[in-house]
């Protein structure tokens, strides 16, 4: 849960940071048996990877619950857009823009809801972001083209586009330098961005401004105390975190060149939460865990059905197979939710620190037996 | 404290170490990985069809305002594949001329089909979309409702290079501005539906009438309402105002409410699934239908009508008008045996959501036949202009210029004498296909290309 500065762990994180790489690097390999090997997926295990990593910096550290992070992730995404439309199929201007738009959103929301704590600073955050979201179905309509989406259209103006020669043929793709953004490629732009994420976000957890936040979460007053002034800490916490959404709000844009009002909704929001509380609030790896988990439901348990669960269940004899089916039907498919929402309750009740919690009792129970062994 | 981090520290370590030792078995043991995706060489297409079977794809909405409809279509679905693979009474397959179909699946393969939901979201079906595409390798997808959706998923096709056979979809933008080699809508649109209700809208309440528009606020509400706004003012109606609502409000009272005061005699609501049962149903309630305004009895219609919305809106459709693209009281014999074989499989006829679908399905696979190969661009070719008959709304055409079908569409009222809970609209006519027909550039847009 706490995390320390001792100078030792450097060497530690190098490893930790570098065993994170490799595996983030081969999740097209390892995810394969699993049935998420495909190039949308793993987008997306990246992309909600970098919003959950950044949603932690301001809840597990600072113990702020923000219900208004899929604002930021909205911004980020139609500034994506924006970009692709008016200046350049590139990527990488995007990404930077969309970052810069959601750390000022951030900045102005931050600035009045930090005003509150608690239960009123949760419900301050929702409000707004419910208010941007209703705004981007309305009165934004002709920035947000509503229901619809905004899309990225032959006939833009694209004006560095232009300026180099580049021409889009067909449907516009973004690129980065000819590379299309989609399928694979588009995958390993997501990982590496999460990968410079992450190793961010562990800096942060290491540093002398990464204790502070931890110490404005365990006792507000006492750091007041001591001399320091909490609100200019906690500010930046929320804008770090708003632009890690930003990010992952322009790299959804970026292997998908669309961006919609319903990523803001207050139901994405609470997305977030889950996939930090789901794999332990506080921890680096948590939220990735929670994240992965999540998605990984809503797009592999949501389109089994009758027929592929007779498949899985086939090796039974047919009345025990049928007997099976009906049992687990509720539960996959359309019913995808109530699975979720049986396996978080489990998790709430029985490991309130998340799955790290859990891998953490199973550890300590393998070094005790192996030293009892060796005894 | 700083031991727990060791721990910690040390069993993330390991984890990952291991995981990523794990990592490299798999990549030695199968490398074939990647080229499962790759686009063959020999078969320059996207998910090249091996082995014995094909997979289509079936992306409908499960949850939301539309999900009566995505419902009804997936049935549909379902038994346009049984019918291909030759299982079942054939359906639609002995009525449609003329026919490549063998009965025995697609080119000898036997279909198979996965399904996901849209949610009615964009996002959510471009999603769900790519899994089809990308994992679960389908050659074709298809679904509804929403414009909205119809039109992202259409975009997605014509990056993928996999062809979208569009269900419900009524938007003009859907074949109009937005359309895409790629992608082919059987389905009506607002145009049309303007061009059919207009003459009838004249002869049953006059030339002389003010409407108010409520509208779903996004492409498909934009579009009919531009549609219907264009017909009725062209034959000298006043359209005194037009709200944009938001798509699954739930409730429209604080719409209705203004329209009460307005001097409007008509109230044109461009809602669909959900939406309109409810805003007509408080339409009702709020009792717009009894009032007399500019000495005229006060009308409703609804431009886009389906029977699942009236069986939601129950007596609230007594006499309304609006269109449809198909019915299931129809009497050819295409429409017969399409209601006689969906009746036999789920106990209850077809919704026009279901029928589209059905036919879109069959068309796909038929033109798959005609061409002789998987290939979209001959795909494509085969059904560009393909003119067939016997699916229910007589005789048939896919334009090539913008893949749209043109045919015959219904004006329909709501039953005020129902014989039975499913028979609650009756046809006002059968609207020719010459009526509603219009030139392809009116509304702009490029196919592009069937290379990607």
């Amino acid at each position: 849960m706490y995390t320390s500065i001792d100078p030792s762990t450097t060497k530690k994180d190098t490893m930790l940071l570098t065993a994170f790489t490799l595996v983030v690097l081969t999740m097209p390999l390892w995810l394969a048996p699993l049935g998420a090997g495909y190039p949308d997926l793993l987008q997306k295990f990246a992309i909600f990877g970098i919003f959950a990593v950044g949603y932690n910096i301001l809840f597990g550290l600072t113990g702020y619950l923000s219900f208004g992070h899929a604002a930021f992730l909205g911004v980020g995404s139609y500034t994506a857009v924006w970009t692709f439309k008016l200046l350049s199929m590139n990527a990488i201007p995007a990404v930077i823009l969309a970052m810069i738009f959601a750390g000022i959103f951030a900045a102005v929301i931050g600035f009045f809801s930090l005003r509150r704590t608690g239960i009123y600073f949760s419900i301050l955050t929702l409000a707004f972001a419910q208010m941007s979201y209703n705004m981007a179905y309305s009165v934004l309509t002709p920035i947000t083209n509503g229901e619809t989406g905004l899309r990225v259209l032959q006939e833009d103006p694209r004006v560095l586009d232009k300026l180099f020669g580049v021409e889009a043929q067909g449907s516009p793709v973004s690129s980065i330098f000819g590379i299309q953004m989609s399928g694979y490629s588009g995958f390993y732009f997501c990982a590496v961005m999460l990968i410079i994420g992450f190793y961010i976000s562990l800096k942060i957890f290491r540093s002398p401004f990464g204790m502070k936040l931890q110490a404005i979460k365990s006792n507000q007053t006492r750091m007041e105390y001591t001399g320091y002034n909490p609100k200019p800490y906690l500010l930046t916490a929320f804008v770090i975190s708003g632009m890690y959404a930003g990010l992952a709000g322009s790299l959804m844009a970026v292997t998908d060149p669309l961006a919609g009002a319903e990523r803001m909704q207050w139901t994405a929001s609470g997305e977030v939460i889950l996939m930090t509380i789901l794999g332990g609030v506080g921890t680096l790896f948590g939220p990735l865990l929670g994240a992965g988990i999540i998605k990984y439901f809503e797009n592999i348990f949501s389109a089994f059905n009758e027929a592929s669960l007779h498949e899985v269940f086939a090796f039974l004899p047919d009345w025990l197979e049928n007997i099976v089916v009906t049992l687990t039907h509720p539960f996959v498919g359309e019913g995808w939710h109530l699975t979720l929402g049986v396996l978080f309750m489990l998790v709430i009740i029985f490991l309130p620190g998340g799955i790290m919690e859990g891998g953490r009792r199973i550890q300590a129970k393998f070094s005790k037996k192996a030293a009892t062994a060796k005894e | 404290m700083s031991d727990d981090v060791k721990k910690y520290n040390t069993l993330s370590r390991r984890g990952f170490l291991k995981a990523g030792a794990a990592a490299s078995v798999v990549a030695a043991t199968a490398p074939s990985f990647f080229i499962k995706d790759a686009w063959a060489a020999e078969h320059n297409f996207r998910n090249v069809p091996k082995g014995s079977s094909v997979k289509f794809g079936f992306n409908v909405p499960q949850t939301g305002a539309y999900a009566d409809e995505g419902a009804d279509e997936l049935r549909a679905f379902k038994l346009a594949v049984k019918h291909i693979n030759g299982e079942g009474d054939s359906g639609l397959m002995n009525t449609m001329k003329p026919l490549s179909l063998k009965g025995n699946g697609v080119l000898g393969k036997k279909v198979e089909y996965v399904t996901g939901d849209t949610q009615t979201k964009s996002d959510a079906a471009r999603a769900s979309a790519k899994r089809m595409i990308e994992k679960d390798g389908v050659i074709m997808w298809s679904g509804g409702s929403s414009s909205g959706v119809a039109i992202a998923q259409q975009s997605l096709a014509q990056e993928m290079g996999v062809i979208f056979m569009s269900g419900l979809t009524h938007s003009n933008d859907t074949t109009g501005k937005d359309k895409r080699r790629y992608g082919f809508r059987h389905f009506f649109n607002a145009h049309m539906s303007g061009a059919a209700l207009g003459p009838v809208l004249e002869k049953e309440m006059g030339k002389d009438r003010r409407a108010y528009h409520l509208t779903a606020d996004y492409t498909w509400g934009w579009t009919q309402e531009e549609s219907i706004k264009n017909t009725t003012e062209a034959m000298g109606w006043e359209t005194v105002k037009a709200v944009r609502t938001p798509l699954g409000a739930g409730d429209f009272s604080q719409y209705i409410t203004p329209v009460l005061n307005s001097g409007a005699d008509v109230l044109v609501l461009n809602h669909y699934g959900k939406d309109m049962i409810n805003s007509l149903t408080q339409a009702v309630q709020f009792g717009l239908r009894d009032k007399q305004v500019n000495g005229k009895d006060f009308q409703i219609i609804v431009p886009l009508y389906s029977r699942l919305m009236a069986q939601g809106a129950g007596e609230n459709i007594k006499g309304i008008l609006g269109t449809t693209n198909w019915n299931w009281s129809l009497t050819d014999a295409g429409s017969q045996a399409f209601v006689k074989s969906f009746g036999k499989e789920y106990g209850f006829p077809p919704s026009q959501a279901a029928h589209t679908c059905y036919v879109q399905t069959l068309l796909y696979a038929n033109a798959c036949e005609m061409a002789g190969t998987f290939a979209p661009c001959e795909v494509i070719s085969a059904l560009e202009g393909f003119k067939f008959d016997g699916m229910g709304n007589g005789p048939t055409e896919y334009r090539a210029e913008d893949h749209q079908c043109f045919k015959e569409i219904l004006v329909m009222r709501g039953n005020e004498k129902p014989s039975s809970q499913f028979d609650l609209l009756e046809v006002v006519q059968q609207v020719p296909r010459s009526q509603v027909e219009y030139d392809a550039k009116i509304f702009g847009g490029e196919l592009g290309s069937c290379k990607v």
